[in-house]
């Protein structure tokens, strides 16, 4: 496995913080001042442009990068939550109208004065990290070669509302099982990017980015690091760009993992109705649909507009994808019980500093009713069904749907989050699943 | 019509400032609620701090009310304004990813440097208003009786994301039609509240205030007015509830007028007239493109208060939108609305942090199974105005099919969702032309 394009590109390139003013409204009149090659990640209205915080733009070279985000925008971060305006509380005692006022209040007071954004940016930079731009586009991505020759190449692709810190505490035993309790035939090369307009990637500013795109971008990326025989894995949003790597079979890709397999809708019935477990699944679906799919109908039609108050308050945002955690993960009513709340607002701070809200949410616009889709596949597929997350179609809808389905195994614990949820049940089922291709 | 109520409470109680601290987080153990102090309080402690404005309680009285939102608040809206952090600009050409970048940092400019709240406040105060407690929940209303005795009582109702504003234009030539070109025979006395939730009525604290109860609270403050023969107008969940009130025919109310007919056959037409194409087309284009922020309001109203309570351009935009996509505009929102009078409105929403509040009538009615097209058969006497760029169009076999007692039915060329609000002369023309027949 090659990696002289990382070799290359030698120079550091630090994020730097600088005083910019961006894209001024009209009716204030204040000019746009542009450093050329300086990539804005968020863009304020206020004179506090310290706050601000930008990215080299990438280049067909694999350049490594590390964050720095400016002290003045976890200081923004901080002076935002003090001033955090609330709704009143909900009229019902459980979730059911979303994240309760007393819940929200507590992890906005944790977050302001317990939380520590530079542990994780220390972890982060503890970890190979490059960007490199694919189709126009500057791609974020952490990529850690193993030292066992012979690993197997495995890219792992997030969804919403995650992100590449799910896939923090997974690294490691993945790339270095002897010193994680496994064998040295049992490593990857683990490469792990982040989705358009999420992270450190950038942002695309035309339509278009829809999941064929991303698959596409990540097949290029595999063969510019020199992969030529590799896996690649993913949950949610991530499920569907693997799903269509396996659909457009790139020279290379070997076989695919997921963790909640784009198995919806489900085949149509057999003649004689569908079996218990079937009819299980589709009340998790019916329940999805009629309840809890709000976010992605908003998400889906106006991306725009619900970014702008997400944009704007952190409290805001936190809510948005603390909601999430709390309804699809393994819990028993409490997020905390799954992840921990260090972990949740590492996830939820990298969408605030980043200030992808809408860009995020802009993935739904592009591809939620049009290539989440359920999609026979040839390529070798294995999956791994975490048992607590909020939909869990039965192996009979896989063998339906995947003609070379080698592995199903149904994990007891765990639910969405699977890999942060899991960390150690997740490196277990990649591993066992993945022994085949060895 | 007496109004003996309004005259026996001479207490004048505005609106005060004060700085409560409520629900304190545990890990910082700061606990109960600070007492009010005029005047700032240092910012510290506890995150997401409640918003200022605090309303009397209601009693049984109808009690005279004023608006004065403290200079703190106004203050406070300016700041927010001006740390606004914005999301980067669509992808798209127009507003099908929502409000445009440009569009929505105009709006919030001119709100923070030229927009004047005092005014509108003045204004608003000029009306007659009132709160008193139905059903567990004090209600802010309008109340406006005409210099003419005889006038026939009217109750209008706003929806979301509207509210009193909207009717503001036409309280005036309704109850005092002389005065704007009108006839003395066609005059009104106009009340208009504002829906629990909403502005300056309470917020709920427990579930259950969908169309049906919210109007039997409305047939209870009529009467409590003194009417005893009075009729009902509403748009968007006002008409919600005018036809919850059309089906309860509460004593005393004697015919309905809505703006937005929910009439719509059970069974599709096999071979659609293309007004009936039309509108299912419509319907069908609002169930797909429309309603990501119906479906998020019925579900999670909590979630999406935490952004549009904190972030005052969230706010805004979350509004202006359908100030767009609603209205009869050539593609801005400005061709129908002016900026000030949209300011008005979302500034309403802002000062009595009512995002959360407005969004559970959503999840109430969808709970309640009120969140569809139709409402079925009202034998009451029915009116309806339909305006051509209201979200759908019913053509008129679909009312006369539900309404035996249709007796109004007309269909106009101008104006949208927000009728009154675009259009306050023929909004109000509609009215005394489609409650002549229902004078005594």
């Amino acid at each position: 496995m090659k990696d002289d394009l990382e070799h290359r590109a030698e120079v550091g390139v630090p994020v730097i913080a600088r005083r910019k003013f961006i894209r001024a409204a009209a009716a204030t009149g204040v000019a746009g001042i542009f450093s050329p090659g300086l990539v804005p990640i968020s863009a304020h209205g206020s004179s506090d442009k310290a706050a601000q915080f930008v990215i080299p733009p990438a280049t067909t070279d694999v350049t490594p990068f590390k964050v720095h985000v400016p002290q003045a925008a976890l200081d923004d971060l901080k002076k935002r939550l003090a001033n955090a305006r609330r709704p009143d509380k909900e009229p019902v005692t459980d979730w059911s109208q979303g994240v309760p006022l007393a819940k929200a209040q507590a992890l906005a007071e944790y977050w302001r004065t317990h939380y520590d954004w530079r542990r994780v940016e220390s972890t982060l930079n503890g970890l190979p990290q490059f960007r490199t731009q694919i189709d126009g586009l500057g791609i974020h991505f952490i990529h850690v070669r193993s030292k066992h020759e012979n690993a197997l190449p495995v890219i792992l692709t997030h969804g919403w509302p995650g992100s590449i810190i799910e896939f923090m505490q997974v690294v490691r035993p993945l790339v270095d099982p002897t010193a994680h309790g496994g064998k040295a035939n049992e490593a990857f090369h683990v490469v792990i990017p982040s989705l358009p307009g999420f992270g450190f990637s950038d942002k695309p500013t035309e339509p278009g980015w829809r999941l064929p795109r991303i698959a596409n971008a990540w097949a290029v990326l595999m063969a510019r690091l020199g992969y030529s025989h590799y896996v690649a894995q993913g949950g949610d949003w991530g499920a569907g760009v693997t799903s269509w790597m396996a659909k457009q079979r790139p020279s290379g890709l070997a076989a695919i993992h997921l963790n909640l397999p784009i198995l919806f809708p489900p085949p149509p019935p057999p003649p004689c109705g569908y079996t218990a477990d079937e009819q299980h699944a589709l009340d998790h679906l019916g329940r999805y649909v009629s309840d809890a799919s709000g976010y992605a109908s908003i998400q889906g039609t106006r991306p725009q507009t619900l970014g702008y108050g997400l944009a704007d308050s952190p409290v805001g945002q936190a809510m948005w994808i603390y909601e999430k955690f709390q309804a699809w993960s393994d819990n028993k009513g409490d997020p905390a019980e799954a992840i921990s709340v260090d972990h949740m607002l590492d996830d939820i701070t990298l969408y605030w500093l980043t200030d992808t809200a809408a860009s995020s949410a802009r993935l739904y616009y592009e591809s939620f009713a049009k290539d989440f889709a359920r999609m026979p596949l040839e390529l070798p597929v294995a999956v791994s069904i975490f048992k607590g997350d909020f939909f869990t179609p039965p192996k009979v809808w896989g063998d339906q749907t995947y003609s070379k389905l080698f592995y199903w195994n149904e994990v007891p614990k765990g639910g969405h989050f699977a890999a942060l949820e899991q960390p150690e049940l997740f490196v277990a089922e990649l591993r066992k699943s993945f022994a085949q291709l060895r | 019509m007496k109004s003996k109520l309004e005259s026996g409470t001479r207490v004048r109680t505005r609106v005060i400032s004060r700085r409560k601290f409520i629900g304190a987080a545990a890990a910082t153990g700061i606990a109960g609620i600070f007492p009010a102090s005029l005047g700032s309080v240092a910012a510290q402690g506890t995150a997401m701090k409640a918003a200022q404005l605090v309303l009397p309680t209601a009693t049984k009285d109808v009690t005279p009310f004023k608006i004065q939102v403290p200079q703190e608040a106004l203050d406070d809206l300016k700041r927010r304004l001006a740390s606004t952090r914005w999301p980067e600009r669509e992808t798209v050409r127009d507003w099908s990813q929502g409000v445009p970048l440009q569009k929505a940092q105009a709006l919030i400019a001119y709100w923070r440097d030229k927009y004047d709240w005092r005014r509108f406040e003045a204004r608003l105060n000029s009306f007659p208003q009132y709160r008193t407690h139905i059903d567990g929940l004090g209600i802010h209303f309008i109340h406006v009786r005409s210099p003419h005795r005889n006038a026939l009582p009217i109750i209008l109702t706003h929806g979301w994301p509207g509210s009193v504003v909207e009717f503001m234009e036409i309280i005036g030539p309704l109850s005092d039609p002389t005065r704007y070109g009108g006839r003395a025979e066609d005059a009104f006395h106009v009340v208009v509240p504002s829906l629990p939730g909403f502005a300056f009525s309470d917020k709920p604290v427990e579930t259950g205030w969908d169309v049906e109860r919210i109007a039997r609270a409305w047939a209870t403050l009529m009467e409590r007015l003194g009417y005893d023969r009075w009729v009902a107008q509403g748009g968007d969940w006002g008409a919600g509830v005018t036809h919850a009130l059309a089906k309860q025919r509460p004593q005393g109310l004697i015919a309905a007028h809505v703006n937005w007919q929910f009439v719509f056959p059970e069974k599709l037409p096999d071979n659609p007239t293309p007004a009936e194409r039309r509108a299912i087309d419509r319907a069908s284009w609002f169930a797909s493109d429309q309603s990501g922020y119906f479906r998020e309001h019925a579900t999670r109203p909590q979630t999406i208060g935490y952004p549009l309570a904190d972030s005052a351009a969230g706010q805004a935009l979350w509004i202006y939108e359908k100030f767009q996509a609603w209205t009869d505009n050539h593609g801005n929102p400005e061709d129908a609305l002016a900026v000030d009078a949209m300011l008005d409105n979302i500034s309403l929403y802002w000062f009595t942090d009512t995002a959360a509040s407005s969004a559970r009538i959503y999840w109430e009615n969808t709970r309640a199974g009120f969140g569809g097209l139709s409402r079925g058969r009202i034998e009451l006497p029915m009116a309806a105005s339909v305006f051509p760029h209201e979200i759908f169009c019913p053509p008129k076999a679909w009312a006369e099919a539900l309404w035996p007692n249709l007796f109004y039915w007309n269909e106009l060329d101008k104006g949208g969702h927000f009728a009154a609000f675009e259009q306050p002369k023929l909004f109000t023309e509609e009215l005394r032309k489609a409650f002549r027949s229902r004078r005594a």
